[in-house]
């Protein structure tokens, strides 16, 4: 059971670990603000969930696993209202973008 | 492993340092402010500091951040004639002399401890039981050394009254800072109104926490200014004129309950801000219970600024 | 498992300087702002990362207290650049 688990937490962690990877390559390369922007938001979503789920078989208490939830709703929430915001205000700097 | 990511970690943490002085345009230099701030919590992780990762987290990254955010806007108007002038050579060169100077005596000092460092953690750890606290730095703010907190807690006072002061004389009294105004059926006042609330949640649990485990009432309180402020930038509420009765004894209440209670000690347990055997903890709940609302008043005053509109009479 | 974890908590930091070197040199303040946003998702993968990988496990409670801040920061960041473009352009259109 435990070789299972480690299992999971090695494989979610190593994508979750390429997401990142893809974020920031997508930061780098891409040619404008609204394209990086979603590059970002991949890193966002996808790699810190990845890493939550790989991490939630090693935590301590049901709070703490709660708690890691929680943390990666948070940044889901605040990552999607400041990409909406910075959005719009590359849109209104620039109506060409 | 381990000593590779600390080394990795602290040539990041210098980068950003040297950028952050080097940049040319404030608001970049802001940017990296917060990315230090946010990166200096790991290293405090890396040091076994959690309570202090936990301030740094709260205050270096996120409060500090706005607050120099704010200034920044200020100074937008001057920033060009700033830019242009550039002090002498001479002034640059004593500027860099001296702190080089700092820098070496700081790395000596640090590099020279005696090891083991001088400590007072053995003699905390053998009078913890008496303070009914589990977490250490708890039991030293509130218990040990609770005049020290108590003198920081007037002083927070002391720095919003300073900052109330760069109001123009017709405004005294008045509101703080601009009324912000956002489409209340935008994404702004959407998380206004759906981020608040879990942070005040997190917020009271952080401080409860603080008994056993990293957390407290500084950083309770600062979760919950943040939140407030957060209202304020949506423009769902408005910030309070400063004259107001509620707000002047909300300031005032957290340093007032921590005197009485110093001054209760004095007569009951031989001593100012003795607690009397037995009593500590629930004395201790009560003074963190006084201080947070108090602090998280100030904190967020502190960002709002001074007052800049009058009272409509 | 400790030092997978320890890895993989290096190499998202190592991602993290590597994203942070181009946006924070990067043209405009929407590139700054995806600094600021970049570096609170990274660090709090690599946080969460660090404390499974030692044990410890309030740092869960720094991570949380970070996507808290964070959001308020890159909230507060987007705010006064926002503000301070609609003063430019409204002094732009006064000329």
């Amino acid at each position: 059971m435990s070789v299972a688990l480690n299992v999971l937490t090695v494989v979610a962690v190593v994508a979750g670990a390429f997401f990142f990877l893809a974020g920031t390559v997508g930061l780098l390369r891409f040619p404008d603000t609204l394209t990086r922007l979603h590059a970002l938001t991949k890193a966002d979503n996808l790699g810190l969930g990845l890493v939550v789920l790989g991490l939630l078989p090693h935590v301590g208490s049901v709070l703490a696993g709660i708690k890691l939830v929680a943390i990666w709703l948070l940044v889901l929430l605040s990552g999607a209202v400041a990409s909406q915001l910075i959005a719009r205000a590359t849109r209104q700097r620039d109506p060409n973008a | 492993m381990m000593e590779a990511l600390n080394a990795g970690l602290a040539l990041l943490l210098l980068a950003l340092a040297v950028w952050t002085i080097v940049a040319r345009d404030a608001f970049a230099a802001v940017a990296g402010f917060i990315a230090y701030g946010l990166l200096l919590t790991l290293a405090w992780v890396q040091l076994s500091g959690v309570d202090v990762a936990l301030t740094e987290a709260a205050i270096g990254g996120g409060l500090t951040g706005a607050l120099l955010i704010g200034a920044v806007g200020r100074l937008r108007d001057t920033e060009a004639t700033a830019r242009v002038e550039r002090p002498k050579a001479l002034t640059r060169a004593l500027a860099a002399l001296v702190a080089g100077a700092v820098t070496v005596a700081l790395a000596l000092c640090v590099l020279t401890l005696p090891d083991p460092a001088p400590t007072l953690a053995p003699d905390v750890a053998a009078n913890i039981a008496a303070t009914g606290v589990g977490n250490p730095i708890t039991a030293v703010l509130l218990a040990f050394r609770a005049m020290d907190t108590l003198l920081e807690a007037i002083v927070l006072v002391f720095a919003l009254i300073g900052v109330w002061s760069l109001a123009p004389d017709r405004a005294w009294g008045g509101r703080p800072g601009v009324r912000h105004v956002a489409d209340p059926n935008g994404i702004l006042a959407y998380i206004a109104r759906v981020l608040p609330p879990i942070g005040i949640i997190v917020g009271m649990y952080i401080f409860w926490a603080g008994a056993d485990h990293p957390g407290g009432k500084f950083q309770g309180a600062t979760i919950l200014a943040a939140m407030w402020l957060l209202v304020m930038m949506a423009g769902l509420t408005d910030a309070p004129p400063i004259s107001r009765a509620w707000l002047r004894i909300g300031l005032v209440a957290g340093p007032l309950v921590f005197i009485a209670i110093g001054l209760a000690g004095a007569v009951t347990a031989g001593a100012f801000l003795a607690y009397p055997d037995g009593y500590a903890k629930p004395l201790i709940i009560v003074i963190e219970l006084a201080l947070m609302p108090t602090l998280a008043l100030i904190l967020a005053l502190l960002l709002v600024g001074a007052p800049q509109r009058t009272i409509q009479r | 498992m400790a030092d997978f974890l320890l890895a993989a908590s290096g190499f998202v930091l190592l991602m993290v300087a590597v994203g942070l070197a181009r946006i924070l040199r990067g043209p405009g303040d929407a590139d700054r702002m995806m600094a600021a946003q970049l570096l609170g998702t990274g660090g709090i993968a690599a946080l969460l990362l660090l404390g499974a990988a030692t044990g410890e496990d309030a740092v869960v409670d720094v991570a949380l207290t970070l996507a808290l801040l964070a959001a308020f920061a890159s909230i507060a960041f987007v705010k006064a650049a926002r503000t301070a473009s609609r003063d430019e352009a409204a002094t732009g259109n006064e000329k």
